[in-house]
């Protein structure tokens, strides 16, 4: 039955449910194109075969073909729209700089960085300097947190100047705004007294 | 409640489907047995059973339900459609008698949906499949929804492994709003976690650098 690699990407997709990125599985996307395009020419010749000779009864699996190319065509576009979905999630979890073993599974970054592209300048045009709505996921209680190392991080400089030093298992109070990408990294780890 | 970023395409509700949803698309893969009601020259070779040139009128085979929907007209010219065994008189009995003892991840993780799909085929028993999983929904959702808010911090595999697809994704809304509502009661609401997408990741790549 056609198809069958079609389905396999989406199952690829649907085994990690909770919005990671798999490689980018380019050579089943070829191979959905050549079943594709070998299913696209056998029409073509019967149809031209229906027209000229009149031979009405080819119409049922001309139509049978073009189901599986219109079958074909939906799962690609879930697929595509799918790890689409997922890099923005990355944007969103990450901030702008990705890791390279999360880099590694995308086809092109190209996508991803006219979504930052967008996102910075949007984030811009709010209000007087711009607003950046990645920060303050929750709802803040406090100008300043406390924070633990849960690994050694280097060095870390804060607006005034002064550098701090992440090592494993050390408590600050930093300022929010700067510590926020960091716990949700999970470099640090945020303290509730 | 942990912020989610990934919101994947829902599956469509009822009859429709929505396209780029993932789940619909698996859904559209379940076989169907069928009726071929014409000939279809040159595909023989999709007929695993025999060895002809085209597939013969009045051939029983299993398409997918896609390819049934695709090619299935009013005018019954094309394919006749067979009701899968769970949507037949005799287990419609069995689901109206009491729709709770019934195991629905056995019977074709997506009962409902499927169910729904079925209306398309214009079989004369329509309205009593129609009447079916509406009420058998109506028996299971309760207990559904009651486990969902009360299963807090504990193993919920005994109470998921019986349901469908469609209350298992209620099950698991209910149970992070459940979350969501004790993490606020501890005052845990403001605090800053780290995102669960960045710890499968590192989890992830444990694994890959081990050998």
């Amino acid at each position: 039955m056609f198809c069958e690699k079609a389905i396999e990407l989406i199952r690829e997709l649907q085994r990690m449910s909770d919005g990671q990125l798999p490689a980018f599985n380019e050579d089943g996307l070829r191979q959905i194109l050549q079943e594709m395009e070998s299913l696209y020419e056998q029409n073509q010749s019967d149809v031209n075969e229906a027209k000229s000779d009149g031979r009405a009864e080819l119409i049922p699996s001309i139509k049978l073909r073009h189901c599986c190319l219109l079958r074909n065509q939906r799962c690609v576009a879930a697929y595509l729209y799918d790890r689409l979905l997922r890099i923005r999630a990355l944007r969103w979890e990450y901030g702008s700089v990705l890791p390279a073993n999360v880099r590694f599974h995308m086809c092109a970054e190209e996508w991803f960085s006219q979504y930052k592209k967008s996102l910075a300048s949007f984030m811009r045009s709010l209000g007087a300097d711009g607003l950046d709505i990645t920060q303050d996921m929750k709802p803040p209680k406090s100008l300043y947190i406390e924070v633990r190392c849960l690994k050694d991080h280097g060095e870390f400089e804060i607006d005034d100047g002064t550098v701090i030093l992440l090592k494993k298992n050390s408590q600050h109070f930093l300022p929010r705004w700067k510590c926020e990408q960091l716990i949700r990294q999970g470099v640090l780890e945020h303290v509730m007294s | 409640m942990d912020t989610q970023s990934y919101f994947p395409v829902q599956a469509g509700v009822g009859m429709e489907e929505n396209f780029l949803s993932l789940d619909d698309i698996l859904l559209s893969h379940e076989r169907l047995p069928v009726r071929t009601e014409c000939t279809f020259p040159r595909l023989g070779y999709l007929e695993k059973s025999s060895d002809a040139h085209d597939i013969a009128e009045g051939s029983k085979m299993e398409l997918p339900l896609w390819l049934s929907k695709g090619l299935y007209e009013r005018k019954r010219r094309v394919l006749s459609v067979e009701l899968p065994k769970v949507y037949r008189e005799g287990w419609r009995t069995v689901f109206n008698a009491d729709p709770n003892v019934v195991d629905l991840h056995k019977m074709g993780p997506y009962y409902y949906s499927l169910g729904s799909q079925m209306l398309h085929f214009d079989s004369p028993e329509n309205p009593d499949i129609a009447g079916t999983l509406l009420q058998t929904f109506i028996g299971r959702f309760r207990r559904t929804m009651d486990s969902s808010q009360n299963a807090y911090n504990e193993d919920t595999s005994a109470l998921v492994e019986r349901l469908d697809s469609l209350e298992k994704g209620l099950f698991r809304s209910g149970q992070s709003g459940l979350n969501g509502f004790q993490s606020w009661e501890k005052g845990q609401a403001t605090q800053i976690t780290a995102s669960s997408l960045v710890l499968n990741y590192r989890k992830r790549k444990i694994n890959d650098l081990q050998p």
